[in-house]
């Protein structure tokens, strides 16, 4: 198998696979952006429970319209944009800190969402929505995923400077106020762009895309640009090798990516020369001043 | 001008107050201590002036001034030392209440920024990741951040704690430019001696004022114990305020 075959055939000859990778580096450029922001933020979590959120919309959206991919969309963003700015609004106005806001939303989200679906016996399709199947995704789909990464691009840029200061001394911008406004948003695009990925990996899979290129990141830059660009690169190189190993192994492409990636974070933490492994183990001699 | 006046102002947590019926004011450009035992309100009433808290009761005139006015250096900034931000950046965060999301920073903010640190003391720190900073180091920071923000009143809770003398007296000096630039200074301090030296202006609280006006007439040794002998009250049975009933 030359070259041509192994790294280019498959995008170039399969529509299927070739959508699937115009959905994939889609989603990569929406999300690592914003999982730096969230792992920064201590909240390398939340983008899992977040994803368990969408569960209700989808539900309503499944039972109305049926199994499709408009389904993930339409339902998925209402239920979580709805739940990211409930625990927004119960973090900034009462007593309890945002993990414990963003955990009391999706258990009750989780809760509803089952309700929905218990007389449904067992859905199958619905194991689509969980586990994603990048190879399937429809035109329409693949639209919405790009113009969703498309706005979100322009917002995050926008809003960059408030966020880094919102993410490093959240009391210094709410004494000059914007805060809200920039915390409010932020969880609005991160759940947005888990839908967007959702649609294309799985609600499960789409959070290792945006979570891990960040963490591993964070082991090759020091300033928070690089660490965003470093992080795309990490996610666009994750899908691109994914989409590969699944087209050439037979395996379904969501995990596929997400593994890259792990493999990616594991190399980095050993080798990074931010704080990695080997180079905490290397002793130099230090320095006069 | 930027006079802040309070007026019966009662501050506190669940209905109970920390400091009530506080009436006076701060004159635009004045430079006062504020003092007295921990739990006696003084950092409740910083956080009430910059907005952070709201009045249970009373009034608080802040005149013309706007949020973005109020520059506000908390006891404790909950800032995570480990974010991946330089000294410059941090600094440079100072302007964003000027900036906004459009603005440049440009050459003039730049250079605006750069003396700001030099002011502190930090120049040549301008890359230096913040994680990396002294205790001393990083409030020196925060004094330059505060300076760029070119607020025209400046609250400080507890702004010299834990720091040696030298630095000390460096950010004094910073507090004294502000001063002559004509911005109002509030600060939390508990350093008597300090307080008789560097501020003009003294308000003595023990849960309410026990006195408040210049320090050589204020800050005497029978109104600082009058505030020692105040008690640090909680009490879960306490009455509605017969001040307030009698109102």
């Amino acid at each position: 198998m030359g070259i041509w075959d192994l790294l280019f055939a498959p995008f170039a000859e399969t529509e299927a696979v070739r959508n699937a990778l115009i959905a994939c580096l889609a989603v990569s450029l929406g999300s690592a952006p914003l999982g730096v922001f969230l792992v920064l933020r201590r909240m390398s979590l939340a983008g899992d429970v977040m994803t368990h959120t969408l569960l209700p919309g989808v539900a309503v959206a499944y039972l109305v319209i049926g199994a499709s991919p408009a389904m993930m969309l339409v339902g998925g963003l209402a239920s979580g944009v709805v739940a990211a700015l409930l625990s927004v609004v119960a973090a900034r106005t009462t007593l309890i800190r945002e993990d414990a806001g963003l955990a009391a939303v999706y258990l009750i989200f989780l809760a509803v969402g089952v309700l929905i679906l218990a007389d449904q016996g067992e859905p199958e399709e619905l194991l689509h929505v969980l586990f994603g199947n990048a190879l399937e995704i429809d035109r329409a789909t693949l639209i919405a995923i790009v113009g969703i990464v498309t706005v979100t691009l322009p917002v995050l840029a926008l809003m960059f400077r408030p966020l880094v200061i919102e993410s490093f001394d959240p009391a210094f911008l709410a004494a000059v106020g914007g805060g809200a406004v920039v915390h409010g948003v932020f969880m609005v695009l991160v759940m947005v762009n888990l839908v967007a990925g959702a649609a294309a990996l799985g609600t499960l899979m789409t959070v290792g895309l945006m979570i891990l290129p960040a963490i591993a990141a964070r082991f090759w830059a020091a300033s928070i640009g690089r660490i965003v660009a470093t992080a795309t690169v990490i996610a666009l190189a994750s899908s691109v090798i994914g989409l590969l190993l699944a087209h050439h192994g037979q395996l379904p492409p969501g995990p596929a990516i997400v593994l890259i990636a792990g493999l990616i974070f594991v190399a980095s933490m050993l080798t990074g020369p931010q704080g990695g492994l080997l180079h905490r183990l290397r002793a130099l001699p230090h320095l006069e001043g | 001008m930027a006079e802040i006046r309070v007026q019966n102002l009662t501050l506190g947590y669940h209905r109970h107050p920390a400091v009530h019926h506080l009436s006076g004011a701060f004159v635009s450009g004045s430079l006062t201590a504020v003092i007295g035992p921990n739990g006696v309100g003084k950092s409740t009433l910083l956080k009430g002036i910059a907005g952070a808290l709201k009045p249970l009761e009373g009034g608080l005139d802040l005149g013309q001034l706007k949020r973005h006015d109020i520059g506000f250096l908390p006891q404790q900034a909950h800032v995570d030392t480990d974010f991946p931000i330089g000294v410059l950046d941090t600094v440079c965060m100072g302007l964003w209440p000027r900036v906004g999301l459009f603005g440049g920073i440009g050459v003039d903010k730049l250079k605006q920024a750069r003396a700001a640190l030099t002011m502190v003391g930090l120049e040549g720190f301008e890359e230096r990741p913040i994680g990396s900073l002294s205790r001393g180091q990083f409030q020196r920071v925060l004094f330059a951040r505060l300076s760029v923000q070119q607020a025209s009143v400046v609250l400080l809770d507890e702004p010299f704690t834990a720091l040696d003398e030298r630095t000390q007296r460096d950010l004094e000096k910073v507090i004294e430019q502000w001063h002559r630039d004509g911005r109002t200074v509030i600060a939390v301090v508990h350093d008597i001696a300090q307080v008789r030296r560097f501020f003009p202006d003294t308000l003595i609280l023990a849960r309410e004022v026990i006195a408040w006006g210049p320090t050589a007439e204020t800050a005497s040794d029978e109104n600082l114990s009058r505030a020692r002998m105040a008690a640090e009250a909680w009490d879960d049975d306490a009455l509605v305020c017969a001040r307030d009933a009698a109102a």
